[in-house]
């Protein structure tokens, strides 16, 4: 992984001074709220509902031991003892006082970490897929160009100021883990017909109240234009992005407006004026950075562990984890493990203090020091064994983290919701524990098969409901929570925006509503073989919508 | 309201004209974006300097090539958090070759004014009280590193690895 060098460490000490600096003069009233606000945005810091809440960022999602322990130490010293992992590789602190979080900051930098651009009109956290690295169908590891990109938007000087937030994801391999099309700028890895690596580049994707899948701009980016390219696009949107209206100032609606002819031409144009001597990557500097991402040196391993088929026959639960928690690893005898974070009944991606220290000492005893944050709110260890699975199971199981339900039904990513959000309508934690409850983690879940539900307790989606297989929105009517569902949506590489199914439910009423929704779908699929996603696009949303409201007693209306 | 440039405050020696004041036969005035575009070959002619202010929120992008040979271009922020001007600054230093005067006015505010010098502004109209306290106090915060070298003067590399990394702690103020 990327190691910073005194010039990394000497920057981010230098901004945790300039904040530190930036709250002694809010909290002696030189600096009006107003004034502070983008600062503490550019620094990850928000105004809750009961308290700040700190983003971290965990750049493209990698981590090791070390960080993962700092993280727990946080947790204790300056939080209630747990952190929040978010949707975009962040974690998130609910309790800080504003006074502690230049000292959160300075620990954070102590082992080369910080919360820069976790949030404000500036560009975001820049993720990529949980598996890079690591993934047998991947093309290239998308993380040295995430760091990249870090790197040169870290306090960009023009574009700390835009019309509003700005995400970039990279993904590197076939499958999109990354999300890619629903963020502003999405990078896909590929080779041209030489052989030449370079980008497929979408622009104008995101989730929030009007949905965008993002459009392709361009087909063949060669590596070296990544960066004129990603500038000559965000110039065009500092300038041209609508800055009147918050809620149409993202480059999804510049594009709506533009047209995504007008607004490709607009970015080849400034794309041909770049400073080429400035910005063009050098392949020593891919090089530099892409050898901070080298693999960890496997020791060779047959294919098969008998340890593992043995625990398999004798342990139902075992094999459950196995059969959803384990991915293949593209080398040999390996397996990349995702750690659930999604206990049932409990609020989906939180981790305490004694947990994040239980996943750092495995990663150091079975990883090679390696931990991924995923975007579905789940941690990974990426490099462990295959014979070394019953052992890391166990250890997992010892302290609530061997949750067999990875990509299944009770998987379910929530964002706060009106539990911690100012900005929420409508309570989603209780709605995903509530689902999750119903199916479970056993043999009922596993016959539902692969099924992402997503649920956001209000339009700003952070919960991304638009690209759930179902889709859970939390809105508020007449002083009363109800949920509507959306059905279809998908943020892979058949990246969907998901299709009302009619008129919402109440908070009483939404876990029987899915349940209708499974039990159709299970009704009319072809084979087990056959997933809701597929199903659906096979046969629409007449069904689905003829069980919620015809035949079952659920509707509200 | 006082007028900071790099190297300390300064006496304003440019005159603001109003659209309808007559330009005056001698001394350095300022006018209005407008008036430059209606007025320009007449203002041209004038001996004495003439440069020109963009309001806060026009947009100035069509402009920009207008105004590369003023002596002073002056942008004004109507709030600071509208990064048009960012761009407008950058674009006039880099793309059309503008040497005068970039003068920031409006919402002129000390945290962001480390920034607006990287993309080339080199004048400040300042009128916040604790902005004009800090850089009485030769006070300008935020890290003097950077991962993006901008075009401006006295960026140097830092280390060995040039590339995209800037060292500016040795600037002069």
């Amino acid at each position: 992984m990327y190691h910073y060098d005194d010039f990394d460490q000497a920057f981010v000490a230098a901004r945790v001074a300039q904040f530190r600096d930036q709250v002694a003069r809010r909290l002696s009233g030189e600096l009006t709220e107003e004034q502070f606000r983008p600062h503490r945005l550019m620094n990850g810091l928000y105004l809750q509902l009961h308290s700040y809440m700190l983003r971290v960022a965990v750049p493209y999602g990698t981590l090791n031991a070390r960080q993962m322990r700092k993280l727990a130490d946080i947790a204790r010293a300056y939080d209630r003892g747990y952190g929040h992992f978010t949707t975009r590789q962040n974690i998130q602190y609910n309790w800080p006082a504003l006074k502690h979080v230049p000292d959160i900051l300075a620990e954070l930098a102590a082992v080369e970490m910080h919360a820069i651009q976790t949030s404000g009109n500036c560009i975001r956290n820049v993720t990529a897929d949980h598996f890079a690295g690591v993934a047998h169908d991947e093309i290239a590891d998308p993380r040295p160009y995430a760091e990249i990109l870090r790197q040169w938007s870290s306090l960009h000087p023009e574009f700390s100021f835009l019309p509003r937030k700005f995400k970039i994801a990279v993904n590197g391999a076939a499958h999109d883990r990354a999300v890619i099309q629903a963020h502003d700028i999405g990078l896909q890895i590929v080779r041209d017909e030489a052989g030449e690596l370079g980008f497929t580049v979408y622009v104008g994707g995101g989730l929030g109240r009007s949905p965008f899948i993002g459009r392709k701009v361009r087909e063949f980016l060669p590596e070296r234009d990544l960066l004129g390219y990603v500038e000559a696009i965000l110039r065009v949107y500092n300038l041209e992005g609508r800055r009147d209206n918050k809620f149409k100032a993202r480059i999804k609606i510049l594009l709506h407006e533009k047209t995504l002819e007008t607004l490709k031409d607009e970015i080849e144009a400034e794309f041909a004026e770049r400073d080429a001597t400035l910005l063009d990557l050098p392949q020593s500097e891919v090089a530099r950075v892409a050898a901070f991402f080298a693999p960890p040196a496997l020791e060779p391993k047959k294919p098969g562990s008998d340890r593992v088929e043995r625990r398999k026959g004798k342990d139902a639960r075992f094999a459950s984890f196995f059969a959803a928690n384990v991915t293949a690893h593209k080398q040999p005898g390996y397996v990349v493990v995702t750690v659930s974070l999604k206990p049932i009944g409990a609020p989906p991606g939180d981790a305490s203090a004694d947990q994040m220290d239980a996943v750092a000492d495995l990663a150091e005893d079975y990883s090679h020091d390696e931990i991924r944050v995923s975007h579905e709110q789940n941690l990974i260890l990426p490099h462990v064994a295959l014979d070394d699975l019953p052992a890391v199971y166990d250890r997992l199981a010892s302290v609530g983290l061997a949750t067999p339900n990875a990509g299944q039904i009770s998987d379910i990513i929530a964002c706060p919701g009106l539990d911690y959000c100012t900005l929420a309508t409508a309570r989603s934690i209780p709605v995903a524990e509530r689902i999750a409850q119903k199916f479970g983690d056993g043999a009922k879940a596993k016959a539902v098969g692969p099924l992402k539900i997503k649920i956001s307790g209000c339009i700003n989606a952070c919960g991304h409901h638009h690209v759930g297989h179902i889709g859970i929105l939390g809105l508020e009517r007449a002083g009363e929570e109800t949920y509507q569902i959306t059905l279809g949506g998908s943020g892979d590489e058949t990246a969907a925006i998901g299709q009302i199914v009619g008129p919402g439910f109440s908070s009483e009423n939404v876990v029987g509503a899915v349940e209708t929704l499974v039990e159709t779908y299970m009704g009319l699929r072809t084979s087990e073989a056959e997933t809701f996603l597929d199903a659906f696009r096979r046969v629409g949303l007449a069904p689905f919508k003829e069980a919620l409201y015809e035949r079952s007693a659920g509707s509200d209306i | 309201m006082a007028l900071w440039r790099t190297g300390g405050f300064a006496e304003d020696s440019w005159t603001r004209l109003a659209d309808d004041t007559p330009a005056p036969a001698e001394g350095a005035v300022v006018v209005s974006l407008r008036r430059w575009l209606a007025e320009r070959e007449a203002l041209s002619q004038r001996k004495a300097p003439v440069g020109v202010s963009v309001e806060a929120g026009a947009d100035a992008q069509a402009h920009l090539s207008d105004l590369a040979d003023r002596p002073l271009v002056a942008l004004a922020f109507a709030k600071f958090a509208d990064g048009r001007a960012f761009s407008y600054a950058r674009l006039l230093r880099d793309r059309h070759g503008f040497k005068g005067e970039l003068r920031a006015a409006g919402d002129v505010l000390i945290d962001e004014i480390p920034l607006m010098l990287r993309c080339g502004f080199d004048a400040f109209d300042v009128t916040d009280a604790p902005t004009l306290a800090a850089l009485e106090a030769g006070r300008l915060p935020g890290p003097a590193l950077h991962y993006q070298p901008a075009s401006v003067a006295g960026e140097r590399p830092a280390g060995s690895r040039p590339w995209l990394r800037a060292d500016i702690s040795q600037r002069k103020l």
